[in-house]
């Protein structure tokens, strides 16, 4: 036998060991493939299980009261009358107010990290901001009752209507208690910080550094590179986080009851009592006893619910489109 | 092809898995009661500390344990109609409707009493201050809005008030205290009556809204000129201060364990001899009698199905009513008086084992 043939049984040999391998694999890879796929369809279908569980809860309630249900506001408990409008006023206000304070916060915290700190700033300081988002909401909330409220009271709240005559826009008008649509809306501006700075850092580090040699290399100065060539590249990157943060923010729900005075109202002054629907659920759910309040409760957790579905969703495709 | 096969026979597995799972639960959960240790209540959460001391103490007097989940009054009341527990529990009696959605009659058994304070915060008042149920209800509707109101002013001679803003705080979450504080003002006020009534959670006129009594009393210590109101146990606890409170008799009284035994009593001395316990005992008569008080009720269903069970929830009743009454005030939870004692001893037999008729 000469050398040639003996390697040619062997590779032989080698091929036929190797298929059996495949083989064997094969039948593990789909046993594995499919118990993957198996879990992976659990999470969609309990998303869908909830959303049905909540959705027919509510029927009765949302069928009873109709449309007039989430434009309502007279409701009394009471005479079993339900109204969500003030508290999905107050839901989508407060988150407002969270996302006018953190935004450019968090946009300044993550170009800071991203462009401007030294090197060895940016581990620790990146690891604070993302530590905010670990503190419980409770924590918040009781920091909230005993710093950010008296705080507010005096000398905030009298700063801004009395000394910059802001009480003129309506905004910021009559008398200052402390709970507020304002305190929750600082509360809330704090928790939803780090997720706009967090998305925003990863963008920002995605931008390829040729975009910011381009820009230098035509004479910009370093703020014009930043605004006119990093920023616009990661723009919506940056937006997908703050809806991210917009989604955090409607959902909040210990702190923001704690804060915001729990009135079911809808004023226009930011220094009024507002509501929200997280918070109005979190109220009203342990001694709800009779089926219709539970109706209309459920009711009101199935708007909340869609409107963080939607918001989340467009915040996933914005992030999308920027890849 | 193959992976759908290979996913039905996981399924089937998983299946399988949850059926066993389930199975060895079960299994568990009949050798403890074997054991004798299963009978579960769930409700109210005020009297839960008073709940929580008796059942151990009783735990470790007869062996006989009990689990008590304090989940709020409303969640108690479904759980036990909806057969999941073996008793509730609940600060407000339930409803005709409630009564009737349930598998069977239930009976309430008063275990301890709630009162209810009117705590404030106005620095410059050392004494107690005093109010009358009109005043209070017109407070908290927003009809009086200065501390130095001349109706305040006329119920407290010789006191310098305030020209203060009154802030309102009420609880913003469903609760027992809420409900006793809105039977008082129905009771006292016609106006009241018609709006904002009765209940659990109130359409509040005016004010600020706070969750628990932690809440309440935190919201009215931080702000000057606030009034708010608070469980006697909380507020004696956190020593807040509280207002004397006109009753039926005409005095003013302070909020104590005592004067909340004198509202059951007064109350008490003139109850038929068939009730069923669900009363108010708000604006009670008698003397030093403190007008915002209230049972607070454990619920039975009169038939239970199990004798075993039948027999270890009668002889834990016929035990806090002899025994557990006098702990009561050590946790600054008013005993039942005597006569009401007396009353319930003798119901206890009225709880039949077998099935509901």
């Amino acid at each position: 036998m000469t050398l040639p043939e003996r390697a040619i049984i062997a590779t032989r040999q080698e091929d036929d060991g190797v298929t059996l391998r495949i083989q064997g694999a094969a039948i593990g890879d789909r046993v594995y493939s499919g118990a993957i796929t198996f879990f992976a369809l659990c999470i969609p279908f309990l998303l869908l299980a909830i959303a049905w569980e909540i959705g027919s809860a509510g029927w009765p309630a949302l069928h009873k009261f109709g449309f007039g249900f989430l434009t309502s506001s007279d409701g009394d408990p009471v005479q079993g009358e339900f109204g969500a409008a003030p508290a999905i006023y107050g839901t989508i206000v407060s988150s407002i107010i969270a996302l006018v304070l953190a935004t450019p916060l968090a946009i300044g915290v993550s170009l800071f990290l991203s462009e401007l700190a030294p090197r060895w700033l940016r581990q620790p300081v990146g690891f604070l901001v993302d530590l905010l988002a670990a503190i419980p909401s409770v924590v918040y909330g009781l920091w909230g009752i005993f710093v950010l409220l008296p705080v507010l009271r005096d000398p905030v709240m009298p700063f801004l209507r009395d000394t910059l005559h802001l009480d003129k826009t309506g905004l910021f008008s009559g008398p200052a208690y402390g709970p507020s649509m304002l305190a929750a809306g600082i509360i809330l501006a704090i928790m939803v910080l780090p997720y706009i700075a967090s998305v925003s850092r990863e963008v920002l580090l995605a931008v390829p550094r040729s975009q910011r040699e381009a820009a230098l290399a035509l004479g910009a100065t370093r703020w014009e590179s930043i605004w006119g060539a990093v920023l616009p590249y990661a723009r919506s990157g940056i937006v997908g986080g703050i809806i991210l943060g917009l989604g955090r923010a409607l959902g909040e729900t210990m702190a923001v009851t704690m804060l915001i005075g729990n009135r079911p109202e809808i004023a226009a002054s930011l220094f009024a009592p507002g509501y929200t629907m997280a918070s109005l659920l979190a109220n009203e759910f342990s001694e709800a006893s009779s089926d219709a309040h539970l109706s209309a409760l459920m009711a009101v957790g199935f708007v909340l619910f869609l409107i963080t579905v939607i918001v989340n969703a467009i915040a996933r495709w914005l992030v999308w489109r920027v890849r | 092809m193959n992976s759908r096969i290979l996913l039905a026979i996981l399924m089937a597995a998983v299946l399988a898995c949850g059926g066993e799972h389930r199975a060895g639960t079960t299994d568990t959960a009949t050798v403890r009661s074997s054991s004798g240790a299963d009978l579960t209540g769930a409700g109210a959460t005020f009297p839960y500390p008073i709940y929580s001391k008796w059942f151990s103490d009783y735990a470790s007097a007869t062996g006989v344990k009990i689990n008590y989940q304090s989940i709020g009054s409303g969640g108690g009341i479904r759980q036990l109609t909806e057969g999941t527990v073996d008793f509730g529990a609940s600060d407000a009696p339930m409803t005709d409707a409630e009564l009737a959605k349930a598998k069977g009659p239930i009976l309430h058994f008063p275990t301890v009493l709630g009162a209810v304070v009117i705590t404030y915060n106005l620095p410059e008042i050392t004494k107690p201050l005093r109010l009358t149920g009109d005043v209070i209800a017109d407070l908290f509707a927003g009809k009086i809005t200065r501390w130095s109101d001349s109706r305040i002013a006329a119920l407290n001679p010789g006191v310098k008030l305030p020209q203060k803003d009154v802030l309102i705080v009420h609880r913003s979450d469903g609760s027992g205290t809420t409900y006793i504080f809105s039977d008082y003002l129905s009771t006292v006020s016609p106006a009241w009556t018609s709006a904002p009534g009765k209940g659990k959670e109130l359409s509040w006129p005016v004010g600020i809204g706070a969750k628990g009594n932690e809440g309440v009393a935190g919201q009215v210590k931080q702000t000057d000129g606030a009034i708010g109101y608070t469980e006697l146990a909380y507020a004696k606890q956190n020593h807040l201060a509280t207002a004397a409170i006109q009753n039926a008799a005409g005095e003013y009284v302070e909020p104590s364990i005592e004067s909340a035994t004198a509202a059951a009593a007064g109350i008490g001395a003139n109850l038929p001899a068939n009730t069923d316990f669900r009363i108010s005992i708000v604006n009670a008569p008698g003397a030093g009698a403190y007008p915002i008080s209230s049972f607070t009720w454990l619920l039975v269903p009169r038939t239970i199905a199990s004798a075993r069970k039948q027999k270890q929830i009668t002889d834990f009743l016929r035990w806090y009513l002899a025994k557990g009454e006098q702990s009561a005030a050590s946790l600054d939870y008013a005993p039942l008086p005597q006569p009401i004692i007396a009353m319930l001893t003798s119901r206890i037999d009225s709880i039949s084992a077998g099935s509901a008729p």
